[in-house]
């Protein structure tokens, strides 16, 4: 019994650690910083999560502390990338080629 | 200024909601563990309630708990769906972007509510929250097609404002 | 079994933890470090869980989350740094 935990465990730890390296490879390949935070603060959170997720297979006990740290990421991971977004945003960094439209900047401007 | 039953409600619930996270933080059941943990959250209440305040606009009604429960599910049905979407689009070689920053208007009042809908945005791939200006919520998405650009944006964030709007208003 | 997929899935991290490290070192521009340092972050929390399972101790779990909570504050004061411009 608690061998098939262990391997679910170690299936869901596997399938997070993928979600962490593809997570970082959109974050290599991406052309700009806003699509560079979209590909890489947010499939590394779901590849996190899956990683908790199967070490509470592996190790019940740990469950408490391992739900603290999910919900923690779950809070603190998006309000960090939309700080980060409004910063980039602020100080005008360049965006790529292919953004068809910023309405956000054109807003900016009417009221500035 | 919120009526004095308000308030008080108010207060028991940030004491529990404090009091919840030192015991996960704890994992133990010991009186001393407790002890400690009820007079720190209280303490934490009473100094910073000014600003926890936003926290307790949450309903308590049972409709309001039910679509709390259908939003987490709804959540992370489309946190796994939006990851595989974006997962797709990282190892296409031709890397099929076609970003853009639009504004949408919410229907949401509270602050609470607000938040949440913007971090649930956040946090499913393909839609990024950049700002936030009173009801105007500005999305950056990395696939938006140019067509679709001139006509209602509201599609973007109706699945998750519908059950936040019975959980916050 | 179980232990060949958790070596196997702790190189997919150390492997992820590599190129978040080449885009802070590319950049270009402070505000694509400051998201590489991010991603870093979230890795890093994932091996320090690997750690623990491979040292089969708990407490470790207690480093992640201070981590986590350090982190978060890092970014958010670079970030309103970046704001004002460097």
């Amino acid at each position: 019994m608690s061998e098939l935990l262990d391997i679910i465990g170690a299936l869901l730890l596997l399938a997070g650690s993928i979600f962490l390296f593809l997570g970082s490879l959109g974050l290599l390949r991406m052309p700009d910083v806003f699509n560079r935070i979209q590909a890489g603060t947010k499939a590394t959170t779901l590849g996190t999560l899956l990683v908790l997720i199967g070490t509470a297979f592996i190790h019940p006990d740990w469950g408490f502390k391992l739900l603290l740290i999910g919900v923690f990421l779950l809070f603190t991971n998006p309000l960090s990338s939309q700080v980060l977004a409004n910063a980039a945003h602020r100080s005008h960094v360049t965006k790529s080629k292919l953004t068809t439209l910023d309405q956000l900047a054109e807003d900016r401007e009417e009221n500035s | 200024m919120p009526a004095p039953d308000n308030k008080k409600r108010d207060l028991l619930i940030l004491i529990i909601t404090l009091f919840l996270f030192w015991l996960l933080l704890n994992g133990s059941l010991a009186v001393d563990v407790i002890v400690t943990g009820i007079v720190v959250s209280a303490l934490i209440t009473v100094l910073f309630y000014q600003g926890l305040s936003f926290f307790t606009e949450l309903r308590l009604t049972p409709a309001a708990i039910l679509a709390g429960f259908r939003y987490y599910v709804y959540f992370f049905g489309e946190l796994l769906r939006s990851n595989l979407k974006m997962a797709k689009i990282v190892i296409t070689p031709s890397l099929p972007i076609q970003p853009a920053i639009v504004r949408v208007r919410t229907r949401l009042k509270s602050r609470m509510g607000r938040l949440m809908l913007a971090n649930s945005i956040t946090l499913t791939p393909g839609t990024l929250t950049v700002d936030m200006q009173g009801e105007w919520l500005y999305i950056h998405c990395v696939y938006r097609d140019e067509t679709a650009k001139e006509q209602d944006t509201h599609d973007l964030i109706a699945g998750f404002e519908s059950y936040l709007e019975v959980m916050y208003g | 079994m179980a232990e060949i997929l958790i070596v196997v899935a702790a190189l997919f991290s150390a492997a992820a933890f590599v190129m978040a490290l080449l885009r802070f070192i590319k950049g270009p521009s402070p505000a694509d470090r400051v998201v590489a340092f991010d991603v870093l972050t979230i890795v890093a929390i994932s091996a320090i869980i690997f750690t623990a399972l491979a040292a089969n101790r708990g407490i470790y779990l207690d480093v992640a989350l201070v981590y986590a909570l350090l982190s978060f504050l890092g970014v958010i004061v670079i970030a309103r740094f970046l704001e004002k411009g460097f």
